[in-house]
């Protein structure tokens, strides 16, 4: 832990710095002080086992948590106590684990409904060309396409609203391979783009092909940060947190 | 062939006019409510008193201030529905993390206080509010003789309901409300105010609500009880229709209005249960209303 601490420590220069958050669902105390950096432009991934306390982590970051507390702070600007409205126009967008497509809206209005809150967002067609799948599907039930069409609409409607700070929640879970690798794609384009990423992943060879740098969570807790090009030197360790 | 069953063609086409009226009312009414228990999940008690504080500020409108008919039609939803943002804001919106039976007791609590003000002020006698010059008369459509005010008022409720529907199902501030409607919390990460979206819809809800009594005030007399009568069978009409459906509100009120007219003809003693009696074969085969959707 004195680890973790010690490296996030050094960085100074972040656009995203999370700071001894803890966070409960009701009474239940399910984030005990989760510490992790991420800079510009970076991709960084929260791994860990289920029930660690990733979704949780995004959770409270976009304030989407009954209660937090501690210290996010975004671009110079603290969070802590802002509605998650405020911190979605700060500029952060939110891609949930269950990827929550509308079953009332067509996949048109799905792509259409999050509002732009910064100048810059990719147009419509952009998104389009960037998943051609929903191009065709543009009029069925956003709930009637396949898991991985879900998944592309659920990050393709928030790459037009401009923000440039992404929250992506096991974008690949339960995913074919095909879609896994195109979705991965997607990832390195955007962050060409010089969007910045966080990605909660459980695969984490998809991880090591797209991220700059690995926190793993414990049970509500940062316990090790490794930087993507020492990854193949801490596989043993990766193994034994992952239980894989 | 109405002959060998005995029913003067007049007969029934009078009914099924008259039950196309109640239809028209029934329609409006629970298209409101369904609007507002599809966003802020609580069933408004108050909805009948809300049809009828908008008959009565009609009413006082045209008496006090000798506003007419037509500019009462857009000015009361517009009052009565800032009444309802009002209530909303102080009162309603409070009990949201609280169980749904709260918001229940909370709008049933405050039906009882309005249509006590008014029956205090007003009596319930019941007050005069006369068609509009343009409206009076009738037409001879042939087969039948159809008082203008009448199809005026089915007119209007079928345009008010397709316009609400159309609005919700077709538009992007519809796709808003029906995000909003299946997963507030997210809608709200986007970056929208959710909250201001809840208080506006149930003003809505309250507005189509006072419309109706804007349009019921010449029909039946402008009475303090008119919207607690009412609202019993609109109630009964929502839990056929199914909770939160806006094109099943729509088309069950306007279609158990009719069939309270045709039972009317052909076994009037059941017109007054009819619908009752529909409620309890829905519930028992469709629990979830004819076009709900099981959760
Ligand atoms: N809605 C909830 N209510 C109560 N406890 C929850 C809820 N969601 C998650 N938890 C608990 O919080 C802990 C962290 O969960 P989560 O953040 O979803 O883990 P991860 O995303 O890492 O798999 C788990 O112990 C889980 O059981
Ligand atoms: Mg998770």
């Amino acid at each position: 832990m004195s680890e973790a601490l010690a490296m996030t420590d050094a960085i100074t220069d972040s656009l995203l710095a999370v700071r001894n958050l803890n966070g409960w669902y009701d009474e239940s105390h399910v984030l005990h002080g989760i510490n992790f950096d991420v800079r510009p432009g970076e991709v960084v991934t929260l791994l860990g086992r289920n029930g660690a306390g990733k979704t949780t982590t995004l959770r409270a970051i976009m304030g989407i948590l009954g209660k937090r507390q501690g210290s996010v702070r975004f671009d110079g600007r603290e969070l802590i106590g802002l509605e998650p409205r405020h911190i979605a126009q700060a500029g952060i967008a939110f891609c949930p684990e269950e990827r929550g497509i509308f079953s009332s809206l067509s996949v048109d209005e799905n792509l259409m409904l999050p509002p732009q809150v910064k100048p810059g967002g990719l147009t419509r067609e952009a998104v389009l060309d960037m998943f051609p799948n929903l191009r065709e599907r543009l009029g069925s039930q956003g709930t009637k396409l396949s898991g991985g069409e879900q998944q592309m609409l659920a990050i393709g409607r928030i790459l037009r609203t401009g923000a440039k700070f992404l929250l992506l929640d096991e974008p690949t879970e339960g995913l074919a391979p095909v879609i896994v690798q195109q979705i991965g794609r997607t990832l390195s384009q955007l962050k060409s783009q010089g969007f910045t990423i966080v990605l909660v992943e459980q695969n984490f060879r998809f991880a090591a092909s797209v991220a700059d740098r690995h926190y793993v969570v414990e049970q509500g807790r940062v316990i090790d940060t490794i930087p993507n090009e020492d990854l193949a030197a801490n596989m043993n360790k990766l193994h034994a947190y992952l239980g894989v | 062939m109405f002959e060998l069953l005995g029913i003067p063609p007049q007969a029934l086409f009078g009914q099924l006019l008259l039950g196309l009226i109640n239809g028209s009312f029934y329609a409006l009414l629970s298209l409101g409510l369904a609007v507002i228990f599809g966003l802020l999940n609580i069933i408004n008690f108050s909805h009948g008193a809300q049809y009828m504080m908008g008959a009565f500020v009609a009413w006082m409108l045209l008496t006090y201030t000798g506003i007419n008919y037509w500019w009462a039609l857009l000015i009361v939803p517009l009052v009565v529905g800032a009444t309802g943002v009002v209530i909303e804001r102080l009162m309603i919106s409070r009990l949201y993390h609280l169980d749904h039976l709260y918001g229940l007791l909370l709008t049933f609590g405050l039906a009882l206080i309005i249509q006590g003000l008014f029956r205090n002020q007003y009596g319930v006698s019941g007050l005069p509010y006369s068609i509009p010059a343009e409206l009076s008369g009738g037409t001879n459509l042939g087969f039948m003789f159809l008082p203008n005010y009448r199809g005026w008022v089915i007119v209007a409720s079928v345009v008010v309901c397709f316009a609400t529907w159309f609005a919700i199902e077709k538009t992007r501030l519809g796709a808003y409300l029906r995000a909003a409607t299946e997963n507030p919390t997210l809608v709200g990460a986007f970056g929208i105010n959710v909250p201001r979206m809840i208080t506006l819809t149930y003003g809505f809800g309250v507005a189509l609500a006072a419309l109706a009594g804007v349009l019921a005030a010449p029909i039946y007399s402008v009475n303090p009880n008119m919207g607690a009568d009412l609202i019993i069978v609109v109630f009964a009409v929502v839990v056929i229709g199914g909770m939160g459906s806006i094109l099943g509100a729509i088309l069950t009120g306007f279609g158990l209005g009719i069939v309270e007219g045709l039972t009317r003809v052909f076994y009037p003693e059941g017109s007054a249960v009819v619908i009752f009696v529909i409620m309890a074969i829905v519930l028992l085969v469709k629990p979830a209303g004819l076009f709900g959707r099981t959760q």
